[in-house]
């Protein structure tokens, strides 16, 4: 009985890391293809008006702050799931 | 060297030995120790150090102010500069000007306590301990409310905030409901994640690699002609430095854009 408490503790830990695992790899998609988005026209509007690249950078800044939070979100959760 | 040694021939993970991570995040306090208000550790002396050393700063330029600036005085005027340029007048144009010193406060704090991360012997990003961002965003939540409440009057404030302006009626119930939520859960909450977690990430990268490089030396002195994890290590370090600042801004600058949202509302 004992034996198999411990082995299925050592299962729900198990998961555990391979849901953590997951979760990160899962969560960095969407941000990265996002991020991916953001930066590439915020580039296209730099090179197509150069005068206006101040504006676009500090909007570009913003839309990567905001798209990354997700990963982030995903990253903190892997962290809970590993370590506490 | 020996204990790595010993606890990489013993470690599971296939000899290399990765350290846990409360030893990576916990300091134990070092002054008044045993008092609950007064213990300091390492991250509260890197936030004292974070305080001062812009207090520093700005007293030193403003000391001996000259009308062309040199050495300190440069660095806190471009720095203010900076601050004036691309984050109060591109969110909240010159009407702004009034919360300039917040920000700029705001800025110099989180930079300084980023910035430890990268700096040799300290190597801690104190914004890895999810305490100050906390603090910090709530400040913020509280300073951009009540700026809504004292420019627009309490109820404006918050129809103009939870009812964006041209929603079909249809959609407006769940669309009050999302506003509400971003704004009043949501934006404290992903403020401090995002510092945070990219802080705790850095640090954690940089720590892998340190680790690496430090397994590879102990192992065999041979092994070290693979230079790979140092190079990464070298090139992450510059990337850290980046991120410390970018993070500072990105803070800061989100913050300007709270504020200027509930100064003046959307048409």
């Amino acid at each position: 009985m004992i034996d198999l408490l411990a082995q299925a503790d050592t299962a729900v830990d198990g998961l555990k890391a391979v849901g953590a695992g997951l979760g990160y790899g899962l969560a960095a998609i969407g941000p990265g293809v996002g991020i991916g988005l953001v930066v590439g026209n915020a580039i296209t509007a730099m090179a197509r008006q150069p005068e206006s690249a101040g504006m676009v950078r500090t909007t570009m800044f913003l839309g990567i702050a905001f798209t990354e939070a997700l990963a982030l979100i995903g990253f903190v959760v892997f962290i809970l799931l590993n370590f506490a | 060297m020996n204990q790595l040694l010993a606890a990489g021939d013993g470690g599971s993970s296939g000899g290399l030995h990765f350290p846990p991570i409360e030893s990576l995040l916990e300091w134990p306090g070092f002054l008044f120790e045993g008092n609950t208000f007064l213990e300091l550790n390492k991250v509260g002396v890197i936030y004292l150090f974070a305080m001062v050393a812009p207090l520093v700063i700005f007293t030193l330029a403003i000391r001996k102010s000259a009308l062309v600036p040199r050495g300190v005085q440069t660095v806190a005027e471009s720095s203010v500069g900076f601050v004036r340029e691309n984050v109060v007048m591109q969110t909240m144009g010159p009407d702004g000007m009034k919360f300039m010193p917040f920000l700029l406060s705001l800025f110099f704090f989180i930079f300084f306590a980023n910035i430890t991360e990268v700096i040799p012997f300290i190597q801690f990003p104190a914004n890895s301990r999810m305490a100050a961002p906390a603090f910090l965003a709530i400040l913020v939540w509280v300073v951009f409310n009540a700026v809504g409440i004292k420019s627009q009057g309490f109820f404006s404030y918050f129809k103009n905030t939870v009812i964006p302006p041209g929603v079909p009626g249809a959609l407006l119930p769940l669309v009050a409901v999302i506003e509400f939520v971003s704004t009043f859960l949501v934006r404290p909450f992903s403020l401090a994640v995002r510092l945070f977690a990219n802080m705790l990430a850095g640090h954690l990268l940089l720590v892998t690699f340190a680790v690496l490089c430090e397994n590879l030396w102990a192992k065999n002195i041979l092994v070290s002609i693979i230079w790979a994890p140092f190079i990464v290590l070298i090139g992450l370090t510059g990337f850290e430095i980046l991120v410390a600042f970018l993070q500072a801004f990105i803070f800061t600058i989100l913050t300007a854009v709270y504020i200027g949202g509930a100064l003046h509302p959307e048409h």
